[in-house]
């Protein structure tokens, strides 16, 4: 577990401690077996900050977001909200500040209800209107916000694009006023040209509200654009940490280098300069991962003591943190 | 065809001679979905060309035609859809002309597709070896030893390993992209002309997604094949592809090499588009230049040029009509009222 500078600073919103989510799996009449979806993940994020969070599908980036909204019982570990533990506590009071915006605009909207009713279950829930005026006004508030008009409060959430629903959802997220919001791959199931259009919003939205995001995403070209740091996950563990920049021109551990390398670039002529590391092999099976070091079965410079041994994440330089056990030698490369 | 025919065909195609040739030449082509809420013209006046041994890029929107373009080519356009104008030339073959029977014998042949989802498109109850043999028996008159050492064969040039294992099992034991390997091994299994990949990388991870672009590059350098690349991801045709089309609501709006539709785009779509995207490789932070406004509804498409609502430049003509081609170079092309405008100036200034 690293102790992360500013664990007291009042600038931290969230802190992440050692947090584990493992999710139990029947397998045969008697053996019980675990998926460690989080295993072992500690980070902070500042107020008014975006902390990315990138990895493949199945390392546990969707499950970290969720567990920090208490939306599964963290297996082990704490999750501090601004300075308060709320690993175990009850989350009503906490709901207000923290939501989330998901994937699928299509699935998590209700198709039944109106768009002003969804944006107003929140407000409802959380007793944030005297009137239904009141109510009312806050809904076109929020209509307002992310760019729809008044008007779409009596539709349903069929009549819109993939992009406005996408609106919807984060309007409903904005609805209590939150100071957090884990944004889960908000924009992978847009089109090209819409992604632009909501990535802005988000940032636009941050400007005003001072909101901080948990950006959890596997485009990291998006992920680069949108957050002052990022992290990269690999089965369930966080393996480098640090400012966005960092992460895409100087990694250190050699799986956010081959991921790096293999985003490709729209731009041809640096697209054939660029050297690409092409990683052998499928990310193992998160149900039986490889013992150490769980990237060793695709790394090239792996070797005996990552069979044995787990790396811990170190300091490489300031803000800056990676786990591997040859990190001299990768950075000679 | 006559087994003569077919052979002469086999014999003519020489590897690593590298004539140029049209392959694939799209005219005019048009086709609607006829739905009960109305006529969907999902393809209008689309013409596309390629020469052999191109790797071309379609790039466009859900909704855009790229995907049901790929699909008239492999004769798969079924109802309610139906061809109403315009011809496909593959290859010698009259696509549009052609019966199912007749498409029967080029389908997986001639021409293979690989799609976005390989575990929809594998069937779940037949093992792989089966998968693959069936395309084999149906186009080739090898036995069953001569069919089973080519599945193993195909398998390790799709970078399987344990071949002879994975012959045996079923698409659920495999990984999304082994899956997707096995989806590349059925396709070439007839070392096809040409292989549609439609969307292919977009159900995988990024690690995976560079594996299998790059398997794709050295087949089609083994067998020189052509390869058509339906994708919405800018990045990945720019490292593909030598050619470009570029289509916006069932019309294509731009095309050219991929130099030309990176660093000198004319349609003010294929400039948005660009604007849009994030660029990984850039230290800093530019704000991305969304394209405003939504995609087109295809049951009420504008008049005029489909882009024109959310275009910055709309002029009162672009609202009415749809511009012609203008073309910039031998190789690239534009629809826009702003090119039509620049050559009538240019015209006149030459005139006077």
């Amino acid at each position: 577990m690293i102790v992360t500078e500013k664990s007291k600073d009042r600038n931290t919103l969230i802190e992440v401690q050692d947090l584990k989510q493992y999710f139990p799996v029947n397998n045969g009449l008697f053996r019980k077996k675990y998926v460690k979806a989080v295993d072992g993940v500690s980070f902070h994020i500042e107020r008014g900050e975006t902390l990315g969070l990138v990895g493949e599908s199945g390392c546990g980036k969707t499950t970290a977001g969720r567990s920090i909204l208490r939306l599964y019982e963290p297996t082990g570990g704490r999750i501090i909200y601004d300075g308060t533990d709320i690993t175990r506590v009850d989350m009503k009071p906490y709901r207000q500040k923290m939501q989330i915006v998901f994937q699928d605009p299509y699935a998590s909207l209700d198709p039944r209800m109106t768009v002003g009713d969804i944006i107003g279950e929140p407000i409802d829930i959380n007793n944030l209107a005297g009137s239904k005026k009141e109510r009312n006004d806050m809904i076109m508030e929020m209509l307002q916000r992310v760019g729809l008009n008044s008007e779409h409060a009596n539709r349903y959430p069929h009549e819109f694009s993939g992009g406005q629903r996408q609106r919807i959802g984060i309007a409903r997220a904005l609805a209590v006023n939150p100071e957090f919001i884990v944004c889960d791959e908000p924009i992978s199931a847009l089109d090209v040209s819409i992604q632009a259009q909501i990535v802005n919003m988000f940032e636009e939205l941050q400007e005003k509200m001072g909101l901080t995001y948990l950006f959890i995403a596997h485009d990291i070209s998006v992920v680069k654009h949108i957050s002052n740091r990022i992290g990269v996950m690999y089965l369930g563990r966080l393996v480098e940490l640090a400012e966005s920049n960092e992460i895409v021109f100087h990694s250190v551990h050699p799986y956010t280098r081959s991921l790096i390398s293999a985003v490709p670039i729209p731009d041809p002529e640096s697209g054939r300069k660029r050297k690409r590391i092409v990683l052998e092999g499928d990310v193992p099976s998160p149900l039986d991962p490889p013992s150490g070091c769980h990237f060793r079965t695709r790394c090239p410079y792996a070797d005996e003591r990552c069979k044995t041994e787990e790396p811990k994440l170190i300091r490489v330089s300031n803000g800056h943190y990676a786990a591997c056990h040859h990190l001299d030698r990768v950075r000679e490369n | 065809m006559t087994a003569s025919g077919t052979l002469l065909i086999l014999n003519l195609r020489i590897r690593g001679v590298n004539v140029s040739k049209t392959l694939l030449d799209i005219k005019n082509l048009r086709l609607s979905f006829f739905t009960p809420q109305g006529e969907v013209k999902a393809l209008n006046d689309v013409s596309v060309s390629m020469q052999e041994g191109d790797v071309l890029g379609i790039v466009g929107e859900s909704g855009s035609g790229k995907s049901v373009t790929a699909s008239s080519i492999m004769g798969l356009v079924s109802h309610p859809g139906r061809i109403i104008g315009g011809t496909i030339e593959f290859n010698g073959h009259r696509i549009h002309e052609m019966s199912e029977k007749e498409m029967r014998n080029i389908r997986g042949k001639e021409v293979s597709m690989i799609f976005q989802d390989p575990i929809t498109s594998l069937n779940p109850v037949y093992t792989i070896g089966n998968q693959i043999r069936e395309v084999i028996y149906l186009h080739t008159d090898l036995n069953k030893q001569q069919a089973y050492e080519r599945s193993v064969e195909l398998l390790k040039l799709v970078g399987i390993n344990e071949p002879e294992r994975r012959l045996k099992q079923y698409p659920h034991e495999l990984s999304g992209g082994m899956r997707q390997r096995v989806m590349i091994a059925i396709a070439l299994a007839c070392e096809p002309k040409l292989l549609i990949a439609d969307e292919p990388t977009t159900a995988l991870d990024v690690t995976i997604q560079a594996q299998i672009i790059e398997l794709m590059m050295e087949l089609k350098r083994k067998i020189n094949m052509s390869i058509i690349m339906i994708t919405h991801d800018l990045g990945i045709v720019a490292s593909m592809c030598n050619k470009i089309v570029v289509m916006y609501a069932g019309k294509v709006v731009e095309a050219g090499t991929t130099d030309e539709i990176f660093y000198n785009p004319k349609h003010e779509y294929t400039k948005g588009l660009l604007r849009s995207i994030p660029r990984i490789n850039s230290e800093k932070h530019e704000k991305l230049v969304p394209i405003d406004g939504t995609p087109v509804d295809m049951l009420n498409p504008p008049e005029g040029c489909p882009f024109a609502p959310r275009c910055e430049k709309c002029m009162k003509i672009c609202l009415r009509r749809m511009p012609e081609f203008t073309q910039i170079t031998s190789t690239h092309k534009s629809a826009c009222w702003l090119l039509q405008k620049e050559v009538f100036e240019q015209k006149r200034r030459e005139g006077k």
